[in-house]
């Protein structure tokens, strides 16, 4: 039995107490099977440093993202408001969230309806506790393997944030190989804009599978990536190419909680 | 004298015709739904020295960014000359900046000349990968037709234009007195002239340099008409850039007031936003910089190769998104030429020159946005014609339908119970 120390928000308030960075755990970190991993992951590290954090739990919603992108700015909006008057009740400062849909809808779409929250992706946040050096980090098993990090659009492109999960993936003494299109020029996995939530449109191709076999040609031991969908479409993909045994696709969170042994 | 009168009377002709063709795209820009840019002057002036000005976006890719530049040099520095050119013509003097430029003058030549070549070399070598190689970006269905003739008309007319420029010069070096010394490219041609004698070589002279001015008052008409537009209106369409980040799309603020009335019925709205339409089903939908955008675009297809959705054999084409919208805000430009104001014609952008196929197949990852070397958004008329779809005609694919259900009523994207959702910290 794992032994995870979660407060929620509604604890906290009861003992007057005020966490320094609400975790937003978000619907896959919440529901879906492999997501849940990222998201203990997450708080193994941050029960190991001993970071002040609250999840809101129960009493969390969809932030509205995929009915926004889907072009639903009614239910958008609803849950938004509902969201806003929830983290404005607990008088939440700071957000981080595993999610970068979730970064970035709390981070630039609440604003306007009455959220104002420092919100960080989960690497940034990673970043800045090895940065702070209350996170030591040492290779472990990653020691010298081939990873290559798949760049989420709504960290990248959206946000402008190529820098944080490679700067983390870089201290696991692990080789990091970048894709042909990277970065800026990252190829989406397919999930995104609420695609997730249906078929593709009819094509050639999946998206998922012309992103993995970009990442396969680089001969990785592992696809990083920073988004639970990506990990879901990157999974996908593998096994799709029947690479499953060999090549593991995990969040930078798994990373550095695997590598420490968490 | 004559042809001085000639000469502004085609001037003016050519200035009247371009300002009432720009007239006119203006007010069909103005057709747009009203935004406000006015801000950040400082930070919008350092982006449009930087992308429209520097080609910063340009050069991501090396072989067309350094040819477009040598084009692009090529065309704003020899048009300095037309300064001249145009001098000359309406007071009959012959270079007239010369002698009081001297030595300077042929150095400023000698690298127009110079720059000529380039710009001849860097179009031969656009014209062999559209109609050659047939790069990828070149051949999809939406350049098929006018578009890629558009294309070919463009490079053509250019590399005229610059043969012209250097006959010119070649000829002159064979006009005695007319030259001190030839310049640094046309001496190698101004052999082929060297035969002809002084009479002829005077009408060449006069043909060559009318050639070449009217050449360019032409080509200057042709610039409304065409996707070379962007030669101009990459500079305000950049310096009128979202300059927010990617992921933010817009908030709608005739929808917060529905919302904040539903979750509070005593809720009373601060300012009086008229509801109309939700999202985009015609260009009159779109905001008067989406329109700028379709304006702008030079269909080089930078968006479209990056589009996880094209290049995954879907119908969605970013670029196409950009000619469709031109092509019907010039079809409503030319239905109020015709009857004075809009004439309903039965047809708008989303139906009958967007399906929603393609809109539907956008993952939303601002690939497009990036890769636009003139910071056109493309995913904004995707995502204002993907509100229309799903808020008024409530069209959503069946999945969509069961997700945006199950946000509704269980505050996720899945079918599972709120009261679970916490049930993650208690597991295995």
């Amino acid at each position: 039995m794992e032994n995870l120390k979660v407060p929620t928000m509604a604890e906290c308030a009861a003992k007057g107490e005020m966490p320094e960075v609400l975790f937003w755990v978000g619907c896959a970190g919440s529901f879906d099977d492999r997501a849940k991993k990222i998201t203990k992951a997450l708080v193994k590290i941050l029960n190991h440093t001993h970071t002040s954090f609250a999840v809101l739990g129960t009493e969390e919603s969809c932030t509205g993202d995929p009915a926004k992108r889907a072009g639903n700015e009614f239910l958008f909006q609803m849950q938004a408001l509902n969201n806003i008057s929830v983290l404005n009740g607990y008088g939440v400062k700071k957000i981080v969230t595993a999610c970068p849909h979730c970064f970035n809808t709390l981070k630039n779409e609440y604003p306007e309806l009455g959220g104002n929250y420092e919100v960080i992706h989960h690497t940034q946040l990673l970043q800045g506790l090895i940065d702070s050096g209350k996170l030591k980090v040492q290779g472990g098993s990653f020691k010298g393997k081939r990873i290559t990090f798949h760049d989420p659009c709504y960290l990248g492109r959206a946000n402008n944030e190529y820098e944080a999960p490679r700067a983390v993936i870089e201290k696991l003494d692990s080789e990091l190989i970048e894709m042909k299109r990277c970065k800026e020029r990252g190829f989406c996995c397919g999930a995104g804009g609420a695609q997730m939530f249906k078929e593709a449109e009819k094509g050639k191709k999946e998206v998922n599978i012309e992103r993995t076999e970009e990442a396969l040609s680089t001969n990785p031991n592992i696809i990083a990536t920073g988004c639970p969908f990506c990990n879901t479409m990157m999974t996908d993909g593998v096994k799709h190419f029947e690479k499953e045994e060999s090549i593991k696709v995990l969040d930078v969170a798994e990373l550095i909680a695997q590598a420490q042994d968490l | 004298m004559i042809s001085s009168i000639i000469f502004i009377l085609a001037f003016g002709a050519a200035i009247y015709l371009f300002s009432k063709n720009i007239g006119k795209v203006i007010r069909n820009i103005k057709l747009g739904k009203p935004l406000d840019r006015s801000d950040n002057r400082a930070e919008r002036f350092k982006v449009m020295a930087k992308v429209a000005l520097g080609q910063s976006k340009m050069v991501i890719r090396p072989v067309a960014g350094i040819m477009h530049i040598i084009v692009y040099l090529g065309f704003v520095l020899i048009n300095i000359e037309v300064l001249e050119i145009i001098i000359d013509g309406i007071f009959g003097t012959h270079r007239f900046f010369a002698s009081p430029l001297g030595s300077i003058y042929t150095l400023a030549i000698n690298f127009f000349e110079i720059l000529a070549v380039g710009v001849i070399i860097a179009c031969v070598v656009f014209l062999v990968r559209r109609n050659i190689l047939k790069i990828d970006r070149f051949s999809k269905p939406e350049l098929k037709g006018w578009p890629f003739k558009d294309a070919n008309i463009i490079l053509f007319i250019e590399i005229i234009l610059m043969g012209a420029l250097l006959k010119l010069n070649a000829v002159e070096a064979n006009i005695e007195g007319a030259l001190e010394k030839p310049f640094i490219i046309s001496q190698y041609i101004a052999p082929f002239f060297a035969s002809f004698n002084q009479d002829t070589l005077h009408i060449f002279e006069r043909v060559f340099w009318w050639f070449h001015i009217l050449g360019i008052f032409a080509f200057l008409n042709y610039l409304p008409f065409s996707k070379h537009f962007h030669i101009l209106l990459a500079f305000p369409n950049t310096y009128f850039s979202n300059l927010n980040p990617k992921g933010k799309f817009t908030n709608m603020e005739s929808v917060t007031n529905e919302v904040k009335i539903m979750l509070d019925p005593s809720y009373t709205p601060a300012t009086d936003i008229p509801a109309g339409r939700f999202g985009a089903k015609d260009v009159n939908d779109l905001t008067w910089k989406q329109l700028l955008d379709a304006y702008t675009c030079t269909e080089c297809g930078r968006c479209t190769s990056e589009c996880p959705a094209n290049q995954t054999g879907k119908l969605l084409s970013p670029r196409k998104i950009m000619m469709d919208t031109r092509d019907r805000l010039e079809e409503v430009g030319r239905n109020i030429d015709i009857n004075g104001e809009f004439k309903e014609d039965g047809k708008s952008l989303l139906g009958s020159y967007i399906t929603e196929e393609e809109i539907l197949a956008c993952t939303t990852c601002n690939a497009c946005v990036q890769a636009c070397p003139v910071n056109i958004d493309p995913l904004s008329i995707i995502v204002d014609l993907r509100r229309y779809l799903i808020m008024e005609e409530s069209k959503a694919p069946a999945e969509w339908a069961g997700m945006l259900t199950n946000i509704e009523n269980n505050g996720a994207p899945w079918q599972f119970s709120p009261s679970d959702r916490f049930n993650w910290a208690n597991e295995n």
